[in-house]
């Protein structure tokens, strides 16, 4: 079975040229680290002969003429992997990202399809050459003798079964530890093969088996199989991102919900039955039309009306994203979901373009615990938070996490999600600590509040007429205030009241704002 | 059908009519002979109704008097204003969310308090709060201000006003709480209509309690509703009237004309629960009252 292996020498250095092919010419350099402390970490050809070498320091380079810095952009290099993993997959379906400027392919079964093994090596070679990446390819029958050989040797090499021994011989054995590879473990094994007087891998390979393994161990042994080319493993092979997406572009613009719960239905269908195929579930569902002649968004589109073009209308577009709490899989809920989302935000023009994405995960497991209390079905309680979201309002409805401040309502609302907490929570209260309640009015009724020796004597309150008449009893203050160094500093005095109702007496807490001087009854103990 | 014999295969079939007519003893006779009323079970038992299951209240006087809140049944607790009935709807609610169960709250009037609900034990991860805006106006308020302050007509027309909100808030109310029911899952579900003024809780359509009632039967939910006089009528199988028996730190000095000093705290309310109904026993319901106390918890 053969194998390639592409290998980019000077990653960083390379993929700044793809982005600037005209530096190929120049001596350059790519730094590291923050100024002042910069370092460089990648020279190409040119810039070695000039004296240049990777440790220098920014100060030392300045001072060689002609040589071009760049700082290492891990940005541009990402894209130069993709575009290396891209060539490699154009050729084979079986590949292994074995670093950021490695990469293996198994050729098994290429031959009849591409010809012989050196033309594939050097079609290789010309695709990523036009992808703006100098690479060296190198084929063997082994992956592991494939990347030595591709390190070792620039250009196109194809070693024949057999003969690998002979082939990667002349190699030094620092080729065996990949690039910038300073870790101790490969430091010290160089420096005990420096003091054997090993310096090639054919000397390595030389050395006897039971010697060898008695000084260095299993490790030893399996680099010396690496020298000979001996090893032999399968790849692991990349998997592609898996992508789940249904676009549909539209005759006709679309005005009415119907028609697009419609459409959206069957999306739904195909990426349901997609994800079902794989054996996946979604969490994550993203909506984006492309509308027409909207009134408000950006406008991303607008091709130049020149002398007898047609003018084509502005697009824009409009984004929706459904998170839900548990993975599902079932169309009819997403549908229901979208639409009541788009009733609550509908897009405001006609869509032209539907494009639906799906999140692929895991799909949760069925089966809760025998002895767990029941919870509503996920499926079930999704539908009903966006009904209820629908009828009182999106961020009216959820559960609630208290704040860490002594702020009045210092609480923000969440997403309700009890499936996901099993454990309990807080400590379990006793029966006779039960705690006098109190009943919040929102927002706080104003009140006009008359004093006698500086204690609220009456007490009248226009929007509760129950809260009108003498208080019969107050204590207070209690001060309180906070966020003084804030925009929104707050400060209040605290009371509470009785005062006489028809029904009995009733027990308020009366607040005065310090800041503005208003009273406010903020609710009841009840 | 019937498998008993409503009449002795041997007697003879003559019209009763001329029977009476000629014999009255022979009326007699066959009366005689019909199965004694006592004997034959009424329609309403033929079907053995299992007793529902009861759970804590999480207050142990309470658990006495009523035997704990019944699963698949309405409770109403009424009350008026500083009765107790938060406390009581607090504590039903920390012993829920002890259990792990999943809990709903509807709050008609968004009058649900946090931190006191943090102090009672409430576990939040597992309850729903629903808040029913009471912000949305028919009438845009700004017009009702600027008719003027202070007067008794603008004092209706608040009224009014805020009674137009609370019909709002409280048909968005038991529109979540239908959602709710149907959805199912919940081991309790509390209406909150403490704020509602009666007049206003008092049109809510008996068909919405039943059928409350009919979507919580053969569950495990126990549907829980606080409102300030008795609503669900029939459709509640246990009904509860809190009141407070004596403001503690508060009646004792109103009474003995004390005036109370700065530094005096309001230690809590002593409540006073008396039940009224209950479906759950096959006998008359004997008036039974029960008295807790709450204690007021101050931060800091």
């Amino acid at each position: 079975m053969p194998f390639a292996c592409i290998f980019v020498s000077d990653f960083p250095v390379q993929a700044w040229l793809r982005i600037e092919p005209e530096l190929r010419s120049q001596a350059l350099a790519v730094l590291e680290g923050k100024a002042p402390l910069q370092k460089v970490f990648a020279v190409n050809e040119n810039a070695r002969r000039a004296g240049v070498d990777p440790g220098m320091t920014r100060l030392q380079v300045e001072a060689c003429p002609g040589l071009v810095l760049r700082a290492r952009s891990l940005l541009q290099e990402t894209a130069a992997h993709a575009a290396l993993l891209d060539c490699a997959h154009s050729f084979s379906p079986k590949i292994e990202d074995a670093g950021p400027n490695t990469i293996l392919l198994d050729l098994t079964g290429l031959q009849s399809l591409f010809g012989s093994l050196t033309k594939i090596a050097r079609d290789l070679a010309r695709r990523a050459s036009a992808l703006g990446l100098g690479v060296s390819v190198a084929v063997a029958a082994n992956p592991d003798t494939a990347m030595l050989a591709a390190r070792g040797f620039s250009g196109i090499s194809v070693i024949a079964e057999g003969k690998e021994a002979e082939e990667l011989g002349s190699l030094p054995v620092e080729i065996l530890f990949a690039e910038k590879d300073e870790s101790p473990e490969s430091q010290h094994l160089l420096g005990t093969f420096r003091r054997w007087g090993i310096r090639h891998l054919r000397e390595l390979a030389a050395l006897p088996d039971v010697a060898l393994s008695e000084r260095l161990g299993q490790q030893g042994i399996y680099w010396q199989k690496l020298a000979r080319g001996t090893t032999f493993r399968t790849l692991v092979p990349v998997e592609p991102p898996l992508l789940f997406e249904e676009a549909i572009e539209l005759e006709y613009p679309v005005v009415l919900l119907e028609p697009l719960a419609f459409l959206l239905s069957r999306m739904l269908q195909q990426l349901c039955a997609r994800l079902e195929a794989r054996a996946l579930a979604t969490q994550e569902l993203r909506l984006s039309l492309d509308l027409e002649n909207g009134a408000h968004g950006e406008e991303i589109f607008w091709k130049d009306v020149g002398a007898g073009a047609v003018a084509r209308p502005a697009r824009q577009h409009f984004h929706r994203t459904l998170r839900l709490p548990v993975p599902l899989l079932d169309p009819k809920t997403f549908l229901k979901l979208l639409q009541l989302d788009l009733q609550a935000h509908p897009p405001g023009a006609p869509i032209v373009k539907i494009h639906l994405a799906a999140e692929p995960v895991r799909p949760r497991a069925a089966q809760s615990g025998l002895f767990l209390p029941p919870s509503p079905e996920p499926e079930k309680l999704e539908l009903t938070l966006a009904r209820i979201a629908g009828i009182v309002g999106e961020n009216k409805v959820g559960s609630l996490t208290l704040l860490d401040t002594h702020r009045p309502e210092g609480f923000q609302m969440q997403r309700f999600a009890p499936a996901e907490t099993r454990e309990k929570s807080g400590t379990e209260k006793d029966s006779d600590d039960l705690v006098t309640a109190l009943r919040i009015f929102r927002p706080a009724a104003p009140a006009t509040v008359t004093l006698c020796e500086d204690r609220p004597a009456f007490i009248a309150c226009l929007k509760r007429k129950e809260i009108h008449g003498e208080i019969l009893w107050a204590a207070g203050p209690w001060r309180s205030s906070g966020d003084w160094w804030e925009q929104d500093g707050w400060a209040r005095d605290e009371w509470d009241i009785a005062v006489q109702q028809e029904t009995g007496i009733a027990l308020y807490r009366l607040v005065r704002d310090r800041l503005s001087g208003r009273w406010l009854v903020e609710g009841t103990y009840d | 059908m019937s498998s008993f014999p409503l009449f002795p295969a041997a007697a003879e079939r003559r019209p009763m009519a001329s029977a009476a007519l000629k014999s009255p003893s022979l009326i007699f006779e066959r009366l005689a002979a019909i199965p004694k009323l006592a004997e034959v079970t009424p329609a309403s038992r033929l079907e053995v109704c299992p007793l529902p299951e009861m759970v804590s209240s999480g207050i142990r006087e309470m658990d006495a008097l009523t035997g704990g809140l019944p699963r698949g049944c309405l409770t109403e607790i009424c009350g008026s204003a500083s009765s107790g009935r938060t406390s009581l709807l607090l504590a039903a609610l920390a012993a829920a969310t002890q259990r792990q169960e999943a809990c709903a709250l509807v709050d008609a009037s968004d009058a649900f308090d946090p931190a006191s609900a943090a102090r009672a034990g409430v576990d939040f991860a597992r309850l729903l709060w629903v808040r029913c805006e009471t912000n949305s106006p028919r009438r845009h308020p700004s017009a009702a201000l600027r008719a003027g302050s202070g007067t008794e007509k603008n004092r209706q027309k608040h009224g009014d006003l805020y009674r137009s909100r609370m019909e709002s808030s409280v048909e968005q109310a038991l529109r979540a709480t239908d959602l709710l029911l149907q959805s199912g899952g919940f081991g309790l579900v509390m209406i909150d209509l403490g704020d509602v003024p009666f007049p206003t809780a008092r049109r809510i359509p008996l068909t919405s309690w039943f059928r409350f009632q009919r979507a919580v039967e053969h569950t495990p939910t126990v549907l829980f509703v606080i409102t300030q006089a008795p609503c669900a009528q029939t459709c509640a199988s246990l009904l509860l009237k809190v009141s407070g028996k004596k403001l503690s730190a508060v009646g004792s000095q109103l009474s003995a004309k004390i005036s109370p000093t700065h530094a005096q705290l309001l230690d809590g309310l002593q409540v006073q629960g008396e039940l009224l109904r209950s479906r759950l026993e096959r006998k008359p319901v004997r008036s039974a009252t029960a008295a807790f106390t709450t204690k007021t918890v101050r931060a800091g």
